[in-house]
């Protein structure tokens, strides 16, 4: 077998029996990405020496027991990073050539809490450009290919950190929401995608997009993976002011012995989209029953229509790319504003537009009550259920090219994400079966910093049903 | 009855593409400026929901006013800041003159 195939828990297992070593991980993550990447192009910077180096250190640091699997939880796991996370003195783009010469001098702080916890970084993915997108299509560096048919799309904007992991081109990688950016490409993927309660982890040093609703978060082979990277990545940072200082468990230990029996799933009528792709909302609902046979109660809910949702993100999202873009001069790092690509400028114009003199009303500051009422929807719903169940995405992956003809593509294929991260809230994708070829995700979304109970739900269903038998 | 159809006028755009500091070729302004039109039409879907009774949610974190001592912490040295600028002078960043000339 080749170790990249390895989940982290299984790798964990492998190195404590000393049946394995870092560098083997590492060595076959590089190849795999060697081999792959000119049809996947997951990667937008690879870290061969450094990542070999600092396998060596940890393969070293845990012979002489320095490092035990206590204190560096992550010791030794080859992991990819979204090219959004500053790393220091590596190269970090977030996809668009303005940024083609910036290597910053510090680590972003999920990067620090990473290598803190001795992981190895074995490169950059690819992403849309500036994670302006839903398809990686904006990517300045060309779009990233769906594992499961390299003539598609893998989705967006952590596009290259999903198919990175569906390819087993690396162990495990992070990737980063503001609405749909993790869960929407883990969806057409096939992985698993933790979009954390907003405030959750640090939004520090990652290049911003929308800075009310950016959410760091894991994408894995499994859900046990993720709630393990959860715990090492989450948490409260003097440098992002907007993140939360409720303690964080170990989402790893809570998995174990954890019970869905009883637990409340609202399952949204308005979500089930009529003009949804035949056979998606099927295997979601197959997958709910799965639920309901382990202990679950199935609970009829109604939302406000996800169409709202869509033009409500539309007006915050773009609003605060402009503010957040509009401060970008390339004195400091980086290149000219000439550099930009159409999608920052289509987004920067319609944020200037509803944020100037005379539209603010009846663009930006409608937009934040609406943002209200969808909070105030999902919290009347949450008196009565634990968590939400529904279809990640109406489609399974699109083929190359199918973003480009429509400015309002990405909403369209985050429309049942978006509420939900205009909330705050956290969810997951986890794969449920295929339609065709193609995987389809279905989201579990919970309250406020409720990833335990998310992440309990998705791992009861991991571990009774195998996806990949459902097509 | 049929919504009335918002479109950019031309001077509105150009006022735009200043306002929003963008350097746009005359094929991309054309495709953007109704790229834009098509947009403001499809959010203006929100004026289905009355909103006049809720207030605005700017933060889902429910924090405000987090502050933090005013004690100096460690940072960049000033070497390290400078280094990814492309021009620099006597230990500065050197940027476009705000002002113009007065020969102008």
């Amino acid at each position: 077998m080749k170790y990249n195939q390895l989940s982290i828990i299984d790798a964990r297992e492998l190195l404590k029996k000393n049946e394995v070593t870092s560098l083997d991980l590492t060595k076959d993550c590089l190849e795999a990405i060697s081999t792959l990447e000119p049809k996947l192009n997951a990667f937008v910077s690879v870290f061969k020496a450094e990542a070999e180096a600092a396998a060596k250190i940890a393969d070293k640091n845990l012979k002489s027991g320095i490092w035990t699997f206590e204190t560096h939880p992550l010791a030794g796991i080859p992991i990819a990073l979204k090219d959004n996370f500053a790393t220091a003195g590596m190269k970090t783009t977030a996809s668009s050539k303005v940024l083609d010469t910036f290597y910053p001098p510090y680590d972003s702080t999920v990067v620090r809490k990473l290598k803190e916890a001795g992981a190895i970084i074995i490169g950059k993915t690819n992403m849309d450009a500036w994670a302006h997108g839903s398809s990686t299509e904006t990517s300045d560096y060309g779009s990233t290919k769906n594992p499961y048919d390299v003539g598609r799309l893998a989705g967006g904007s952590s596009g290259g950190s999903a198919a990175a992991v569906a390819s087993h081109e690396v162990i495990a990688a992070i990737g980063s929401e503001t609405a749909g950016s993790i869960r929407q490409p883990a969806s057409w993927c096939g992985v698993v995608g933790m979009k954390p309660t907003y405030g959750r982890v640090s939004r520090y040093g990652v290049v911003a997009m929308g800075s009310s609703l950016d959410s760091p978060g894991p994408m894995t082979k499994t859900v046990a993976d993720s709630a393990l990277l959860l715990s090492v990545i989450a948490g409260v940072d003097t440098k992002d002011a907007t993140t939360s200082p409720t303690p964080v468990p170990n989402y790893l230990q809570e998995l174990k012995g954890s019970s869905i029996s009883g637990l409340r799933i609202g399952i949204p009528k308005e979500y089930f989209l009529k003009d949804a792709q035949p056979g998606i909302n099927e295997l979601i609902i197959k997958a709910s029953k799965d639920l309901e046979s382990k202990g679950a109660k199935l609970i009829e809910i109604s939302l406000l229509d996800p169409k709202y949702s869509i033009a409500d993100y539309t007006i915050i999202q773009r609003a605060e790319v402009s503010s957040n873009l509009a401060r970008y001069t390339g004195v400091r790092y980086g290149g000219g504003r000439e550099l930009l690509g159409p999608e920052a400028k289509r987004r920067i114009m319609l944020g200037t537009y509803a944020l100037s003199s005379g539209y603010y009303d009846a663009y930006y500051k409608k937009g934040e009550a609406v943002r209200q009422l969808l909070k105030e929807d999902f919290s009347r719903v949450f008196e009565t259920v634990d968590i939400i169940l529904a279809p990640t995405a109406p489609t399974t992956s699109l083929p190359i090219g199918a973003s480009e003809d429509s400015a309002m593509f990405g909403e369209l294929a985050d429309v049942l994400v978006e509420a939900s991260s205009l909330a705050g809230l956290t969810g997951i994708n986890i794969p449920v079966g295929f339609v065709g070829a193609l995987p389809v995700g279905m989201q579990l979304i919970g309250r406020h910093f409720a990833e335990s109970t998310v992440l309990s739900a998705a791992h009861a269903y991991e571990q009774s049903v195998n996806w990949k038998d459902n097509h | 009855m049929t919504p009335k159809k918002l479109i950019l006028t031309d001077d509105a755009f150009a006022t735009l593409t200043k306002q929003a500091n963008v350097f746009l070729s005359s094929e991309e302004a054309a495709s953007i400026k109704n790229q834009l039109s098509e947009a403001l039409n499809a959010v203006s879907v929100l004026k289905e929901l009355p909103t006049d009774k809720v207030g605005k949610l700017s933060s889902a974190s429910g924090l405000n006013n987090v502050l933090r001592d005013d004690v100096v912490q460690p940072s960049l040295t000033q070497e390290e800041a400078l280094s990814n600028a492309s021009v620099t002078h006597d230990g500065y960043f050197v940027v476009n003159s705000v002002f113009e000339s007065q020969d102008n």
